[in-house]
């Protein structure tokens, strides 16, 4: 039990947690979102600024549990300089690493921090924590005209 | 004679001897549901293998002792809680469907711009039924606000009411903050003015018995499942002349009296309100637990549980970052805590792989998460069978937590 907690509190979540990264609304931004976990309550607001088709910045607000901040925290870095399309296919990638039944066949090193997150697989409670971020920002995007899917 | 012996009351309950993780439980989530003593347990399944049979229909000798050990479980729990002859008790599936049955049952007593007094330490049950019926019939709701230590403002629960207040609605204990409301002094406050009250009992029937004549509310709701009996089955207790003047709430089966093409009587209370095969079983299960409660000394057992609580919440104060929700004296044994260092989903997830079974989040109460500006709380609630050892437990397991997040 004491391993699972290991992986879900390695120092990356727990430092991401204590200072995140991009935490603050971003003024000017282009798009906004709410997430919204009803079960616990917790709510986070994603802004995105764009730069034509690429993603500029990333910022997050709101209260949440050290999975769902440092999920938010790693992501504003992750999804920076993307564009569109790059973006879709990240975010799906993630939402089925940490939901798909199966464990992920994948070097770690590959996904950079995004392997901290993988930890909250042991847990199924907290999946939803780690997933909040990434949904609101497709959300966000969503409304905005600037970004489509072809 | 009742009696209460700590060290052999754990024994009635098998699940407590379960490990979870490698770890024993220690269950301190008694506030969301209580464990079931074994009696409980041998009555349902007594009733299974021996009387089980559709009630109030069959001619025959399984369906009347089935119809018999329905009806007398609603007679032995009235008299437990002491119902007024005045009243019906209605089987329903828990506080939250009782508390939806009497907000319907006062649609037609409410219009536009008459009042209902609530407290903002309401379960999300006893706000959200009056939410609806003052949206359907245009009337407001009014909250009362509490003191620092969670008791209820009184002073200012008073000053709510005007001649518009039709419904006053209020916990006997907070969920969250485990107040004691003075129930019978606010009951005979709103009597006076003539204005209805509601009781939502649900936390109140774990830590002690409950008098229902003495506190004289017109509704008093209840869960089975908060009380050591299954879930599914509670009891709302209502004036007959109410209940009887009301519309039915669901329409079927048992509750008629008379159906033809061109329209249907309906029966009175409780009938009126139990449409199709009810929660049988239940009731059965229902009238076991409150006959296990019958052989406990219910004033030693919450001073016991009180004296957990106390320990617990004066050991975690020690821990830096630590708030805890809700000293009001007499108090029942319900802690609630914000930790500054951590959320409370991940105080809870670090306590779980410890055993220690507590519940975090909202608690259905978003309106005091607000009032009290935070998100979420973490919440050890204690029964009767809990015991010191799982104050430590639960002590050590939020050390760990400091370890992480401190």
């Amino acid at each position: 039990m004491d391993d699972n907690l290991e992986d879900l509190y390695q120092e990356i979540i727990l430092s991401h947690n204590k200072r995140p990264r991009n935490e603050g609304i971003l003024d000017p931004h282009d798009s906004e979102a709410e997430g919204y976990n009803p079960l616990c309550g917790d709510r986070l607001q994603v802004y995105v600024k764009l730069a034509g088709p690429t993603i500029q910045a990333v910022q997050f607000t709101g209260q949440g549990c050290a999975i769902s901040r440092a999920s938010a925290s790693i992501m504003t870095e992750v999804v920076k300089g993307m564009d569109e399309h790059s973006l879709d296919a990240k975010i799906a990638e993630v939402m089925e690493l940490l939901t798909a039944k199966e464990e992920p066949m994948i070097d770690p090193l590959e996904l950079g921090e995004l392997a901290a997150l993988l930890g909250v697989r042991k847990f199924p409670a907290r999946v939803k924590c780690a997933t909040l971020a990434w949904h609101t920002l497709a959300a966000a995007l969503k409304q905005s005209g600037s970004i489509t899917t072809e | 004679m009742p009696s209460f012996d700590p060290v052999a009351i754990r024994s009635d309950f098998p699940i407590l001897s379960r490990e979870v993780g490698g770890k024993p439980l220690v269950y301190l989530d008694n506030s969301a549901t209580t464990q079931k003593p074994l009696s409980v347990i041998d009555a349902l399944s007594r009733f299974f293998s021996h009387e089980n049979a559709n009630i109030h229909r069959g001619v025959h000798y399984l369906s009347r002792e089935a119809t018999n050990a329905y009806e007398g479980a609603r007679e032995y729990v009235k008299a437990q809680i002491r119902v007024p002859d005045t009243h019906e008790m209605i089987f329903v599936r828990g506080a939250t469907e009782g508390m939806n049955l009497a907000a319907h049952c006062l649609a037609s007593r409410v219009s536009e711009g008459d009042e209902i007094v609530l407290t903002i330490m309401e379960h999300h049950a006893n706000i959200v039924p009056w939410q609806v019926l003052a949206a359907k019939t245009g009337a407001v709701l009014r909250f009362a606000r509490l003191r620092d230590n969670g008791e209820l403002d009184l002073d200012e629960w008073k000053s709510l009411f005007s001649a518009r207040t039709r419904i006053a609605a209020f916990t006997q204990v907070s969920n969250v903050l485990g107040t004691v409301n003075p129930v019978v002094e606010m009951v005979a406050f709103a009597k006076e003015r003539e204005v209805l009250t509601l009781v939502d009992g649900a936390q109140a029937l774990p830590h002690g018995s409950v008098d229902l004549t003495e506190i004289g509310s017109d509704f008093y709701a209840f869960s089975g499942h908060k009380i050591f009996a299954p879930d599914g089955i509670g009891g709302l207790c209502a004036p007959r002349e109410i209940l009887d003047s009301a519309p039915p709430y669901q329409t079927g089966g048992d509750m008629i009296e008379k159906v033809t093409t061109e329209g249907t009587t309906y029966r009175k209370s409780p009938e009126r309100f139990e449409a199709g095969t009810p929660n049988i079983s239940g009731a059965v299960g229902l009238a076991a637990a409150f006959r296990y409660l019958e052989g406990i000394d219910r004033a030693a057992a919450a001073a016991y549980e009180e004296s957990l609580a106390v320990h617990a919440a004066e050991e975690l104060v020690k821990i830096p970052g630590i708030r805890i929700f809700g000293t009001a004296p007499g108090k029942a044994a319900i802690v609630s805590f914000h930790y500054s260092a951590a959320h409370p989903h991940d105080v809870g997830t670090i306590l779980d792989t410890e055993g220690v079974a507590i519940r975090v989040g909202h608690h259905c109460a978003q309106p005091l998460m607000d009032y009290l500006g935070v998100p979420a709380t973490a919440r050890a609630s204690f029964a009767f069978y809990n015991n010191e050892s799982d104050v430590e437990a639960f002590l050590r397991a939020m050390r760990k937590v400091e370890r992480y997040f401190g």
